[in-house]
Parts: structure tokens; sequence; C-alpha cells
């Protein structure tokens, strides 16, 4: 009843091809910025933006990247621990190597070594396929997090091995990294980042880079033959994703823990971020954010959920559950939903289309 | 030279129960096509389970029947609960299933037999043994030669199964392919839950062998992540693959943590060595030394 396309006419290319061709849509997406901009560093307490909103926040750009590769590209990958964990090394380097570098100009640094790296680890993708490919990046993981943790030149030979970020600051003297910042200036900050790179990643996925990804992605054979060049495809998305969870490493490190330590990207890691993907929606940047949002609030929820109830649990019981009750709950959503949460999303916005005539 | 041998030796026996949790998966992946990341969990649920009952008092040979019996059960509970609904959906959707199930089976077994490191003992000799070898002995355990010797029975029995009885046709057809043999008249599902529980008791007995090695704990359910490289470098269709691929990481391991480690002045190049030796053999050989050549077409 709301929601609907009748009557609404594009009347040039522009508003054709725009990313929300629905005004509804656009209402709702400037109401969610206002929300997330203005609403939530206001009312939202320190325990809220910091165990819930940064974690979600990094998280949703990580599995953006993981889903340029795998979901769009259909490039298995294992390591996106290890691409992060360069990301935010590139970054400490940088930043402690050149104190007056920009902030911003650190964090794109960071992401392109760390692109640099996903291609280097990405060239097996052309001659090993599918989950044979796992082993290439899994080699990239443990390889990656090995170095860091062995050479002290990357932790600027710091005794204990545990590094904090530096502070730094942008608008001349807002601080923005390291536990030294407001909550909010970091919340803020990290969004700005997010809503930029998602945006790209979008037209990304909708423009010709996109479709080559695709098709690549559903046959590479026959893209080869329509004339796709496979090594740059696959390279290229790659380089996309290992870009993405550079910065959403280099973010982890300065903007939510403020402190880098390889053991933040072990491989437990990757496994997370692949299962806010496949959660979220294969080949979907807002499921992305679902998948993230999901992954980040349900540990939450089941380790608070007895005390909401009223029982008390040890904890030692209460951790183990909680992997019980996580595992089955990813088996029931695989199986209720396989192509995720993007998909629930789109049958939900088709019913309240129609809504309320049932046809 | 003898310490050359003595390190290859002991990487090969290492080898050996990198092969028997490589295995698993080898088994179920000809079979479904699922690739089971649970198989590591499911080392660490057989394990305990077994070290459970022995704890509660039951005879050895009492507890390993049980820990059969219960590997049995899981099995069939996988096949209905998590297989069956997700029957045709894409690999890599059943390749994150298996990884809930990995969840699942890591909390459900510490639930019930709790978190500590247990230590297993079932009479397996654990002293040195020493191999005259030139003018000097080459240093072996006992443990590390009866898991060989386990692992080569359990491929004597998995062969003649697979070979020589009418469950083992039956399983090489589904392997084959699933459609063919549903149509004449192989019961898709029983072959799976079979083939799950052949699995889960060949991970039973290399809980049994790493638990008697390193005690049973959290951590043997990560063995899992070191039976990849070792199943893709074999093939991942392939079982005398598995085992050539776990000698080759284990030794290949062994002798590059010794001997190319202080060529590059650092330790610990075991923790990604098995992944780069896999990765380079996979350039040469995409589908793995003794996989099924992958034929594309379009």
């Amino acid at each position: 009843m709301f929601y609907r396309e009748a009557g609404q006419f594009h009347t040039s290319y522009i508003a054709d091809q725009a990313v929300f061709p629905i005004p509804v849509d656009r209402i709702a997406i400037a109401a969610f910025a206002v929300i997330a901009a203005v609403a939530i560093p206001m009312l939202g307490n320190e325990w809220f933006l910091s165990t819930i909103m940064l974690p979600f926040l990094i998280f949703a750009l990580a599995a953006i990247g993981l889903n340029i590769l795998t979901g769009y590209c259909g490039q298995l990958s294992l390591g996106t621990g290890g691409f992060m964990a360069t990301g935010a090394f590139a970054a400490f380097k940088l930043s402690t190597a050149f104190p007056d570098l920009h902030i911003l100009i650190v964090l794109l640094l960071s992401g392109l070594i760390a692109a640099l790296v996903g291609i280097a680890f990405g060239l097996p993708s052309l001659r090993i396929k599918g989950f044979y490919l796992a082993v290439a990046t899994l080699a990239a993981q443990f390889f990656l997090i090995w170095m860091f943790n062995k050479y002290g030149w990357f932790t600027n030979y710091s005794a204990s091995g545990v590094i904090s970020a530096p502070p730094r600051a942008i608008f001349g003297d807002l601080l923005v990294t390291s536990s030294q910042a407001s909550l909010e200036a970091r919340y803020l900050f990290a969004l700005g980042i997010v809503v930029v790179l998602a945006i790209a990643a979008k037209n990304m996925a909708r423009s010709r880079i996109g479709r080559m990804w695709m098709a690549i992605r559903d046959m590479d054979i026959a893209a080869e033959i329509m004339g796709i060049r496979p090594l740059r495809t696959k390279l290229s998305a790659f380089a996309f994703s290992s870009f993405y969870c550079g910065i959403a490493g280099a973010m982890w490190a300065f903007l939510h823990t403020g402190t880098v330590e390889p053991l933040a990207f072990d491989v437990n890691r990757s496994f997370q971020i692949l299962f806010m993907v496949i959660i979220g929606g294969l080949g979907s940047i807002l499921g992305s954010f679902f998948g993230a949002a999901f992954i980040v609030l349900l540990p939450i929820m089941l380790n608070n959920a007895p005390g909401w109830l009223g029982y008390q649990v040890p904890t030692d019981l209460l951790s183990h559950v909680e992997f019980m009750v996580f595992g089955v709950l990813i088996v029931f959503f695989l199986i209720v939903e396989p192509a995720g949460f993007a998909r629930l999303w789109q049958i939900g916005k088709e019913k309240l289309r129609r809504w309320p005539f049932p046809y | 030279m003898a310490f050359f041998v003595e390190t290859l030796l002991n990487g090969l026996l290492t080898g050996v129960l990198y092969a028997l949790v490589a295995l698993g998966f080898v088994l179920i992946f000809k079979a479904s096509g699922v690739f089971n990341f649970a198989q590591g969990s499911m080392v660490l649920f057989a394990a305990l389970t077994f070290v459970g009952l022995i704890e509660f008092g039951l005879p050895i040979l009492l507890a390993l029947l049980v820990s059969v019996a219960v590997m049995v059960a899981v099995a069939f509970a996988i096949e209905r609960a998590v297989l069956t609904p997700l029957v045709n959906q894409p690999q890599i959707i059943l390749f994150m299933a298996t990884i809930g199930v990995f969840y699942f089976l890591d909390g459900f077994g510490q639930t019930i037999w709790g978190s500590d490191i247990k230590q297993l003992d079932i009479g397996i000799p654990q002293s040195p043994i020493f191999i005259p070898f030139g003018e000097g002995d080459l240093l072996v355990t006992e443990i590390d030669l009866f898991a060989a010797g386990v692992g080569g029975v359990l491929v004597l029995v998995l062969a003649i199964l697979f070979q020589k009885t009418k469950v083992g046709r039956a399983l090489r057809a589904v392997a084959d392919d699933h459609q063919a043999a549903q149509s004449v008249g192989i019961p898709l599902r029983s072959v799976w839950t079979i083939v799950w529980a052949v699995a889960g008791i060949v991970g039973l007995f290399a809980g049994i062998m790493w638990g008697s090695k390193l005690g049973v704990q959290f951590s043997l359910s990560l063995v899992a992540l070191k039976a990849l490289p070792v199943l893709l470098l074999g093939g991942l269709t392939s079982i005398p693959g598995a085992i050539i691929g776990g000698l080759i990481i284990g030794a290949g391991e062994k002798l590059a943590e010794i001997f190319v480690g202080p060529l590059i002045g650092a330790q610990a190049i075991e923790d990604w060595f098995a992944y780069m030796l896999a990765m380079v053999v996979l350039m040469v050989r995409p589908q793995g030394l003794f996989g099924e050549k992958i034929i594309e077409r379009v």
C-alpha cells in the first residue's frame, strides 16, 4: 500500500539507473543515515557503541570485501583474517614511520598494500579452483600471521608483542584513532568510511567490473570464451577484496581495539567473516550488513539470554552451550534460507509491495 | 645422516596421524560431495566420548563399542537433520552447514564431558625405542609405530570394504554418479548414513591415536585444519591420496622445520609450510596428486 512503483516514471537514464530507483527506498535510506549519524551517537551509551556498533561496522566492511571475492567472483577464500592483519600492520608501520601522514591516506595506503598481498596470493586462483583454492588462501592466512608474529620489524621491535595504535586526528585536532579518542568520534569516522566504501562496492557490483566478476563466477570457461580475461578479472576481485579487508583490519586495530595484534586476525576470524557473507547472502552488499549484524548480535544475545530469563548458568557451561546454539542456528538458517538474509529481505519487499492484497 | 633419517621417520609417522584425519574427509567427499569441515570435531567428540566412558568405569573394549555406536548415531542424526534438508544446495552452503555441525559437536562434547585436558591411556606403550642405524641409533616412540600400524590396518579394512563388499559397491556407485546410482535402486540416504558412520569410526581411531599422544582436549578439533592441506595435496577423492599426502606433509614439515627454518632465521614454519607445499603441488596438478582429473565443459 505504501510501497509501490505504479505511477512513478523515470524520465532520464540517470533516474533509471539510480541505486534506489523508488522514492520510498530513498526516504528509508535517508532516515537510516540520520539515525546512524545523529541518533545513535547521541543516544547510544558507551557499551552499545563499543561492543555493538563499531565491530558491526568493521565486520560489515570486511564482509563486503569477502563478498566481492566469494559472492561476486566465486573464489572461496579462508584467508580474510590474513588480509585484515596485513592492513592493520601496514597502517601501524605507515603511521609510525610517517607520523605526519594524514590518517585517511594511511588507511588508503594500507588498503593498497593489502591489495598487493591479495594479488600475490590470488595468482594460484588461475589454476586452482573450487575447494582446492581454499588451501592457497589458508596458506596466506597462516603465512601472514606467522610473519607478523615472528619478525620484530613489523611490531617496531616491541618487547611484549602487543602494540598500541598511535592516536591520529582529522580536521586539525579531532582525535579519531586509538583509545584516547572519544567513542563518538571513532564511531562517526568508521561510519563515514564504511558508507563511502559500501556505496563504491555497490556501484562496482552493478557496473562492468561487477558483471565480469559474476560471469567468471557462473562459469569461468564460458566467460573466457566471451572475451573476459580471467587473469585480470580474478586478480581484480582479489585486489578489491583485500583492499576492503585491509582497511577493515586497520580500522579494527586503530578504531576498535586500539592495539595491533596478530591474534585478533587468526583463522577463526576468517571463518567468522565467511559466515557473515553466507548468512547475509552471497553476492549482496546489503546482505553483508545483515550478516555482520547477525554474527555480532548473536553471541551477545546468547550470553545475556539466560540472565534475562532469570537463570544462573556457570560461565564455562554457558560458553559451550553458546557454541552449540550457534552451530544449530547456522544450520537452521541455511536450511530455512540458503540464499541468506538478502533473499529474505527481497521476499519481504515483494510482500510489502502487494500488501494488503494477496496478488 | 642418522639425524636426517630420524627426522624423516618421525615426520612420516606424524603424517600417518594426519592421514587418519584426512581419510574421514575423503570418504565423505567421495560419496556425497560434501566437504565436511566437522571431521575435526567428530574426531574430538569421538575421543571425548571414549575417554569419558573409560573414566566412567567401562572396560576398554566395551567403551570402544559404545563409542562406535555413538558415532553411528551421530552420523544418522547429521544425515537426518542437516544433509537431507540441504540436498541439492551448492557445495559452499553444505560446507558452511558442516561448520555449523563443527560448532555444535564441539560445544556438545564439552558440555557433556567437560573441557579439561584428559589423559587417554589404553595401554599403548609410550616408551621410546632405538633402532640401530649406521653408527647411531634412531629414536622413535612406540605409540607412533602403533599408530602407523592402526592406520595401515584401517586402510586395508576400508579397501576391502570398498572393493569386495556389496555396500562398498554401492558406495562407489554413489561416488561416481548420484543420479545414476539412485536410478538403479541404490538408496542414497542409507549410503550417506553409512559413509558418515564410517567416517565417524575412522575419526574415533584418529581421536584415540591423537588423544594418547597429546591428551584429549579442545585443540584436537583443530587437527582438521592440518588435515586440509593433506587432503587437497592428495586429491579430494582419493583414499591412497590421503595416505600419501599425509606422509608427504608430515615428513615435509618436520624436515622444513629443522633444515629450512634456521636458513630463514625463524621457528615454527610448521605453521604454514604444509599449506605452501600443498599450494605449490596444486599449481602443477590442480586436482591434487591422485584426484580425478577435473574436466570442465561449457
